[in-house]
């Protein structure tokens, strides 16, 4: 049983005065940092579990996400503070190796983007990246990943296709497949599904909720009625704070913040 | 039937006085005035630039067929085995001989030479320019490969002259340095700026989506580029040496200057004469209605016909490899 737990809190991911700035243009005094994008963020997200990040458009929900993997890494003029723990490390380490993180943390983008290459290859991808070269080997991650994203048996048949051709919803679960294929710990979802149909939405839920089971799960969504049906604990993002952080049921029924009570009621966002 | 009585269907379908019939009808519907007005311009300006479309295909057809006229004769003359096959080019020798394979593998061997160095050259450095150089660098990079672009093919011709030639001679231990070397050397800088822009174009369009995700899925910065944006961008860089090789293959005055210009079989280190440089240096010796002159105008048949067949040959390949 302690095994159990220490091994949670150790896959959890923790922020400490998580602090972000764009535009900062390489200045860091106070006055000149740009647009404060994050401020001070405590958090403690657990293992296992699906963690919804709700909030209005703008409010650092994506940016607080990209920062776990280090995709705002790329982009110009970012300034970060504070720390981010996952596996023991803190991931602003100056030495931490970011291709290791983000084989770690995978991604799915709102908008799904699988490589102009075949099926097979978009999920080999990874694996060959990090040194993966026999083909045995590979062939059974793929399937392995194919299967655990719920498109084995619609791509099987296909797997030499270029991924162009699937339709949107088998899109993104191929992304899915992708980052699977990785064999992360942790699976960020930034509003991948609010660019698919209703069904295919629904299949990512449900996908989501049993990949639980094997990895930790934190997604961006707009949709509240998603964040109710799938995650366990929400965190409501408003102008850059983490105004309240709990269980999905306690957020969207006793909300302690008035912010998050206004938002969850729909009187602004 | 009764749809072409309509007078507002059958005026478009009637297109020998369009407009005429429509101006006149409208003005008796009292329609407005300035409608027609516009219609009239818009119908000038389709034909002006139909005009301008028919120059174009207009020219093409005429040095198709001027060419094929004057080229005919002399390869029926010749015999066509011996005038593509034949190894040797002496028109002015006592028993002439009008082989022109020397200058057909120099070309081909120049060009694919060229290609070789200045493809991969050119490449990389579209790959710098838009994925890793800085921006301060870029633009200085930039601004030199426009001012190579705008460089006089003479001005290479010269520059290989003085500087590449004695160069390749003291490097070899040669007797000259006017060789097919010199020549590949010089068209290999002479594709790059087109090498160049055309795959750094092909290279930017690539959706950063990809790339996002492949950095996602912990690839680095340049495995994400030669794993996923350079073959994204293959169309496009396959148009780049399209564009090469059309250049290499077309020049003339650079390598005149630079390659020897002898009727040698084609080896590295010989002195060689390319499809065009023949034609250019020998039209003005060549006496009017003689074979010598006529069998001019058949390499320059046959250099044409080569250069449409590697762009119709490169452009099926593109097309093939898009649809895959």
């Amino acid at each position: 049983m302690t095994e159990a737990i220490s091994k949670l809190s150790q896959d959890s991911i923790t922020a400490h005065h998580l602090n972000l700035w764009y535009g900062t243009d390489g200045k860091t005094s106070a006055a000149d940092r740009g647009h404060h994008a994050l401020k001070d963020i405590n958090v403690e997200i657990p293992a296992h579990e699906i963690t919804a990040l709700i909030g209005p458009s703008g409010c650092g929900k994506s940016t607080f996400l990209k920062t776990l993997n280090r995709m705002n890494d790329l982009v110009p003029g970012v300034h970060i503070e504070g720390e981010v723990c996952f596996e023991g490390q803190n991931i602003f380490d100056k030495d931490l190796d970011t291709t290791w993180l983000r084989k770690q943390v995978g991604m799915v983008f709102q908008k799904a983007n699988p490589f102009p290459m075949s099926i097979y290859d978009n999920v080999a991808y990874g694996p060959r990246t990090h040194g993966i070269r026999n083909r045995a080997e590979l062939d059974e991650i793929v399937e392995k990943s194919l299967r655990d994203a719920a498109i084995w048996e619609e791509v099987k048949d296909r797997l030499k296709k270029s991924a162009l051709g699937l339709s949107g919803g088998q899109q993104q679960r191929l992304c899915i497949a992708r980052a699977l294929a990785n064999e992360p710990a942790v699976l960020l979802m930034d509003e991948s599904t609010s660019a698919l149909d209703p069904i295919s939405t629904a299949k990512i839920e449900d996908l989501a909720v049993e990949l639980k089971e094997t990895y930790t799960v934190i997604m961006v969504t707009h949709n509240m009625q998603q964040a109710v049906r799938v995650s366990d604990k929400t965190a409501f993002f408003l102008l850059g704070e983490l105004v309240e952080f709990g269980d999905t049921d306690q957020i969207f029924s006793v909300p302690k913040d008035k912010r998050t009570e206004e938002y969850i009621t729909g009187r602004f966002g | 039937m009764e749809k072409t009585l309509h007078p507002n269907l059958s005026a478009p379908s009637s297109p020998t006085a369009p407009s005429a019939a429509t101006q006149s009808g409208e003005g008796a519907q009292g329609g407005p005035k300035t409608k027609g007005a516009k219609d009239v311009l818009e119908r000038f300006m389709h034909l002006l630039f139909l005009l301008c479309g028919i120059v174009a295909v207009a020219f093409v057809l005429c040095i198709s067929v001027y060419l094929i006229i004057s080229g005919l004769p002399a390869i029926q003359e010749i015999g066509l085995g011996k005038f593509l096959l034949g190894q040797t080019w002496a028109p002015t020798a006592a028993d002439p001989s009008y082989g022109i394979l020397p200058f057909l593998l120099t070309s081909v061997y120049g060009t694919a030479g060229a290609v070789l160095i200045g493809v991969p050259v050119g490449l990389m450095t579209a790959i710098y320019l838009a994925k890793v150089a800085n921006p301060r660098m870029a633009a200085i990079i930039h601004t030199a490969v426009e001012l190579l672009a705008g460089i006089p093919s003479v001005v290479y011709g010269l520059v290989g002259m003085i500087i590449l030639v004695p160069g390749i001679q003291k490097a070899f231990g040669l007797s000259s340095g006017a060789c097919l070397l010199a020549a590949i050397l010089v068209l290999a800088i002479m594709i790059l700026p087109s090498i160049i822009s055309v795959s750094e174009t092909a290279l930017r369009a690539v959706p950063e989506d990809y790339e996002q995700a492949s950095l996602a899925l912990g690839a680095t910065h340049l495995e994400t580029v030669f794993r996923v944006t350079v073959p994204a961008a293959r169309s496009g860089v396959a148009t780049a040496i399209v564009l090469g090789v059309g250049r290499a293959i077309g020049e003339a005055m650079a390598i005149i200057m630079v390659a020897g210009n002898v009727a040698n079989m084609p080896g590295l280190f010989q002195s060689v004469r390319f499809l065009t440089t023949a034609i250019a240096s020998e039209m003005s010796y060549a006496s009017v209605g003689s074979l010598q002159r006529n069998a001019l105008f058949s390499i320059g048949l046959v250099l044409f016909l080569f250069i449409m067949l590697i762009n119709v040959f490169l452009n099926v390949c593109i097309k093939r490899k898009k649809e895959a």
